[in-house]
């Protein structure tokens, strides 16, 4: 290339560089469903729900455990449950990238060290372990610290005679961990019949996307299941299930409002309501005074 | 009623077996020239050849990849569950249905005794010709096979029988009605069922242990699997699809998922390796029989021995044990 060449691409970088700064980055977004252009700000306040057409955006676990729960005050504080326990890559797995280096990707961009916070705190007073998934953290799936974080947080929720919420956000189980993934559908099931024998309830909630060996396990399990509007939930991937049977599929497969008509899922409730409603719920099912 | 051995009934070959293959071929040449010329003696040929088809597979079966172990897993003549149950289950009675919707020939499920005790036996069922493949949807269960699979356990827990599960499915089916009637639900509902269902349960992987389907047959107080079946999260060609981009990169993603007996027991996961004939259970089906009725016949004497509360914590400290992770100390 010759120096004559150079100039208009240097001029063109330049160029570039002064209309970033003209649009500060993060400070506006555009809605995927209705395309509006809204203020961040607004949409953070707005529970990431576009205060113009109601789209959910996904939301991260700890924006959304923050929704939930009462904040802490200098008496009571909320505890993080399993947050020590952390994944190791038990298979040396490897495709074009290893599970290790994969795990330390997501941990590094994410922040969390795997993809599910429980935490123990109140709604409105009720006591409950909340568990929510990180969606960014490798699809939200459930490998090793997933299984384990969800049955301390049963467990906890056992002792302190709480109520037990999940809130899941996940593509399934994690492949880099093979059987030991799989394996993590029966125990987290299993966890949950201690929570029953308890008489203690357990609500899950299913967000966008809730599916395979998350969808059929837990997710499927709750006294109450609650979907936030046009969440995907299912078994099989809807391109799956496509190449399989070789049809279109309806319209509204497999989102919340087509699972509340074939009987799958008890309720919808759009974000904005999810804290008073869950806790008008579960005060219900624990005979808790009515919530304020 | 007869039972194949590996001189009585013509074996498909697998591509890897093509050598093993072509010296059956000329043996059984040479016992055809033998027939059309009688009084030529072939005998010491013939057992050379034998011989050497012999170390042959031994030598090939001694080495199987993982994804060459998903081929015999899943060869069309290995034995399915209702060959088990003809073989080791006496007074055999099938019970159908879900009671709700329909009755799923994926799964087939029953009364029976084995070694003179009543069990009930449930497991994946595939078919063998065209027609039977289809009418059994290639052993991929519906909800409803799973919610007559549910309805059995139930069933044998109000009896205090026994249950034996046989595994044997490429997965749950993928379709639009099974996703409509609550597959997920279906699935996970027998986890949860079987993990405090009073009654000893043992699960055999005869052939392919596929994912949630499997699984959801698959909470045992014991878990038995043959030397060549194998069990996954996702079946090799869907996991080299998403991490590879493609599925012809099945056998390197089969070798990493860690699918078979030997390192499936190592991880814990599995707790007997039920040695097959050499060259796979459909080589020599009643020398298969002989081996699984004696290992199932073991844990269901020692599982019977448990009262009902050891019984459940077993199961439970079993379920809980499963995840590898490591723990920091906690700021």
């Amino acid at each position: 290339m010759s120096w004559l060449e150079k100039i208009p691409q240097k001029i063109q970088r330049v160029v570039g560089a002064v209309n970033k700064k003209n649009v500060p980055e993060g400070l506006w977004s555009k809605c995927d469903s209705c395309q509006s252009v809204l203020y961040k700000t607004d949409l953070e306040q707005n529970a990431e729900v576009c205060p113009k057409c109601a789209h959910h955006n996904r939301i991260g676990a700890r924006a959304r455990l923050n929704q939930l729960l009462d904040p802490d005050t200098k008496t009571e504080k909320r505890i993080e449950i399993g947050a020590n326990v952390e994944p190791i890559d038990p298979l040396k797995f490897k495709d074009s990238k290893s599970y290790a280096d994969r795990m330390k990707l997501a941990q590094k961009e994410v922040g969390e060290k795997d993809a599910l916070i429980v935490i123990q705190g109140k709604i409105h007073a009720v006591p409950v372990v909340a568990a929510a998934f990180e969606f960014k953290f490798m699809g939200g799936s459930m490998g090793s610290v997933v299984g384990e974080r969800f049955a301390r947080g049963v467990d906890a929720a056992i002792k302190s005679q709480s109520a037990f919420i999940c809130i899941s956000a996940s593509g399934g189980a994690r492949m880099q961990e093979g059987l030991l993934s799989l394996m993590q559908m029966a125990k987290t099931s299993a966890a949950l019949t201690k929570l029953s024998q308890a008489g203690l309830p357990y609500i899950s909630v299913l967000t966008d996307p809730t599916m395979g060996g998350v969808s059929a396990s837990f997710a499927m399990l709750g006294d109450v299941i609650i979907a936030e509007p046009n969440a995907l939930i299912g078994f099989a991937g809807p391109r799956v299930i496509e190449q399989t049977v070789r049809e279109t599929l309806p319209a509204g497969f497999q989102r919340a409002e087509f699972l509340v008509e074939h009987g799958a899922v008890d309720l919808i409730i759009d974000r904005r309501e999810m804290r008073q409603r869950l806790a008008n719920i579960l005060s219900g099912l624990m005979k808790l005074p009515k919530v304020a | 009623m007869s039972l194949r051995r590996a001189t009585d009934t013509k074996i498909s070959y697998l591509d890897f077996e093509q050598s093993i293959a072509e010296l059956q071929q000329r043996i059984e040449a040479l016992q055809i020239s033998h027939d059309e010329h009688d009084g030529l003696d072939i005998s010491k040929e013939l057992d050379q050849l034998e011989k050497k088809q012999k170390k042959l597979l031994q030598e090939t079966y001694q080495n199987l990849s993982a994804w060459q172990i998903s081929q015999v897993a899943r060869h069309s003549q290995r034995p399915y569950t209702l060959d088990y149950i003809r073989e080791l289950f006496t007074d055999f009675e099938e019970l159908h249905g879900d009671r709700a919707y329909a009755d799923d020939p994926a799964i087939v499920g029953g009364l029976g005794r084995f070694e003179g005790v009543p069990v009930v036996v449930i497991g994946h069922q595939k078919g063998r010709d065209v027609k039977e493949r289809q009418y059994r949807n290639f052993g991929m269960p519906r909800p409803e096979g799973y919610r007559k699979a549910l309805r059995l356990y139930r069933m044998a827990e109000k009896f205090n029988l026994p249950i034996i599960t046989l595994i044997d499915t490429p997965g749950a089916y993928p379709g639009i009605g099974a996703e409509e009637r609550g597959q997920s639900e279906a699935i996970a509902k027998n986890l949860y069922v079987m993990a405090e269902l009073k009654t000893p349960i043992i699960g055999v992987i005869i052939g392919e242990g596929g994912s949630g389907g499997a699984l959801a047959l698959g909470v045992v107080d014991h878990l038995l699997m043959l030397q060549y079946a194998t069990y996954s999260v996702i079946s090799p060609e869907g996991c080299a699809s998403i991490l590879w981009k493609s599925a012809s990169k099945a056998p390197e993603a089969a070798e990493t998922l860690a699918i078979t007996a030997d390192r499936l027991k190592a991880l814990g996961l599995v707790d007997t390796i039920v040695s097959e004939p050499l060259g796979g259970a459909h080589r020599d089906i009643s020398l298969m029989m002989q081996t699984l009725r004696k290992l199932l016949k073991d844990q269901l004497v020692a599982l019977q021995k448990k009262d009902t509360e050891q019984l459940l914590t077993a199961r439970y400290a079993r379920l809980m044990s499963y995840g590898k992770f490591k723990e920091t100390t906690p700021k």
